[in-house]
């Protein structure tokens, strides 16, 4: 189809306008990447000298270390716990029923709308009254809450897609609940459950409100650890920490780009 | 034969989970009213004393500065993110669709920390862009960016940015193109084709995407935290400073219970008022 001039401007004006806003989705990222690698302690754009030593102090920096360690730990457990709790509760809402369904699942959905300030602050206030101590216990209860409602609905997503047959298939044939589940079901979830617990466990090692609230200086994590070090410190430590964040999050995602299909976990394929 | 295996083994977990977290929830409501005693971490006996001070001018100029911000960050949200969402969803190129779409998820993931760190390199006085004016000779004195609403907005547009753009991504993605070429083909140009059927159609993203912007803006704690200095104040950082510095926390619980109430409030009208609207979206 030929296109009349207006078109082809309109067409232009577009385009720029999509690469406009593109630049400014990029520009945080780009400006701490040149932050990052500037020799002096001071902000200068553009910077004078060029060096790594900013990457070498926030590897060395205690801190950092101590709520990498304790991330690890937190995100290792929640995301596991959040998994198993996640991926079973959605196997029984697509097949079963059950009074108070739809309750259960409307209060663990729910952290999704709840500001996380409150559920910070909710736990913290629990974990006093019970006597908990600012724990490990503590952090991963909150962080399994928080992420549950992603695994819950990635889960969900896969069971709805899956070929209930192969399930028929192998029960008709002999095989006992738990053997077609375990042979037959899980394996078929697989994708799912890959994306589900990716999910869970990005998101949890990159909380930061509710973990301020109840984490304690024993038990903080990564982002809580940036935050009091951006409060203190203005050296470009933190920019370079933060390219490294951005560098390993922008590859996990394009990981799971490749292979879960990012655009069929987020609904967005062209189609029907 | 058992028609349901694995029920009770499956449920359980899931029904410890909601318990522990309504008991969080549970003890907010019970500190919201409960008494402060100075000194005491313990809260004293019932009362409504929070609730009535929150009426404080001091207070409540911080609710609506609250619900200003958050409006404001979600309306700037759509207005930016609908251009990219449609050239997500309508580019023929499946590499250019996947680079959009990384770039646009991308700050989903890294958090308020890493992000919010970055705007304060890019707006501060010495930060990129007053440099590179400065540099260009367009101005003599930095423009303050920190510390300023406008500030806080720009950063927590790009907050919610990648939220928004997947969910018009999602709305448009569902209209059948044919729509479109049926409007062209009876004479309509592009833009009036836009606003008359690409637009209408894509009305439930647009409610589902403002209305999300508006409760993650609410949330928001980082970002008004540093780039507001103080001087820009959200619910969040009252509560916060309440808990942590005057360790008052049956105020500060008795500001999360009315920050619910009133995210309830706002977003259930914006859901009757776009009734109406989305009626209009496909099927």
């Amino acid at each position: 189809m030929p296109q009349s001039a207006y078109q082809r401007a309109l067409g232009f004006c577009g385009t720029l306008l999509v690469l406009l806003i593109l630049g400014f989705l990029v520009l945080p990222a780009a400006v701490v990447a040149i932050a990052a690698f500037n020799d002096k302690a001071i902000l200068s754009f553009p910077p004078q000298a060029w060096s790594w030593r900013w990457f070498a102090k926030a590897i060395a920096y205690e801190d950092f270390r101590a709520g990498f360690r304790n991330g690890l730990i937190v995100t290792a457990w929640s995301s596991a716990i959040a998994l198993l709790v996640g991926a079973s509760f959605a196997f029984v809402i697509d097949r079963y029923r059950f009074p108070f369904k739809r309750t259960l699942e409307a209060i663990l959905l729910s952290p999704l709308v709840i500001p996380h300030f409150t559920v910070g602050l909710g736990f913290l206030i629990l974990a006093a009254q019970i006597g908990l101590s600012r724990g490990f216990a503590v952090v991963v209860v909150c962080h399994v809450v928080l992420v549950l409602p992603f695994v819950l609905r990635s889960v969900y997503v896969s069971l709805r897609n899956l070929d209930q047959s192969y399930e028929l298939a192998a029960a008709s044939l002999g095989a006992p609940p738990g053997r077609v589940l375990l042979t037959v079901t899980l394996p078929l979830l697989l994708p799912g459950l890959v994306s589900g617990w990716l999910f869970a466990a990005i998101l949890s090692f990159n909380e930061f409100t509710a973990s301020l609230f109840v984490t304690s200086q024993r038990t903080q994590t990564l982002p809580v650890a940036m935050y009091n070090y951006v409060r203190e410190f203005a050296d470009p430590s933190m920019a370079a920490l933060s390219v490294m964040y951005i560098v390993a999050t922008a590859a996990l995602i394009v990981f799971a780009n490749a292979f879960l299909g990012l655009g069929k976990v987020l609904n967005i394929e062209q189609g029907h | 034969m058992n028609q349901q295996p694995f029920l009770r083994t499956f449920t359980a977990p899931a029904v410890l989970c909601a318990i522990a977290f309504l008991a969080a929830m549970a003890a907010v409501l019970q500190f919201s009213l409960r008494a402060y005693v100075p000194g005491s971490l313990e809260p004293g006996g019932f009362t409504l004393a929070n609730f009535a001070d929150l009426l404080k001018p001091l207070y409540s100029r911080v609710f609506l500065d609250t619900v200003w911000i958050c409006a404001l960050t979600a309306v700037s949200t759509l207005l930016v993110g609908y251009p990219l969402a449609y050239a997500m969803v309508r580019t023929k190129s499946a590499i250019l669709k996947s680079i959009l779409l990384v770039i646009v998820v991308t700050p989903l993931f890294l958090g308020e920390v890493v992000r919010t760190y970055s705007w304060i390199i890019v707006l501060g006085n010495n930060g990129f862009i007053n440099s590179v004016l400065r540099d260009l000779g367009i101005i003599q004195q930095p423009i303050q960016f920190m510390f300023t609403t406008f500030g806080v907005v720009v950063a927590l547009v790009h907050v919610t940015m990648p939220v928004m753009v997947v969910m018009l991504a999602a709305a448009l993605s569902h209209i059948d193109p044919d729509y479109e070429r049926a409007a062209e083909s009876l004479g309509a140009g592009p833009v009036r084709t836009f606003l008359t059927v690409t637009l209408p159609l894509s009305m439930p993203g647009v409610v589902a995407g403002v209305t999300t912007a508006f409760a993650w803006t609410f949330s928001a704690f980082a970002t008004p935290q540093l780039i507001g200095g103080g001087r820009v104040n959200m619910i969040s950082n009252l509560v916060y400073q309440l808990g942590f510095a005057s360790f008052n926390f049956p105020f500060a619980a008795s500001l999360c219970v009315a920050g619910l109430a009133l995210t309830f409030v706002v977003l259930s009208a914006l859901r009757l008022a776009a009734r109406p609207l989305e009626k209009i979206g496909p099927h």
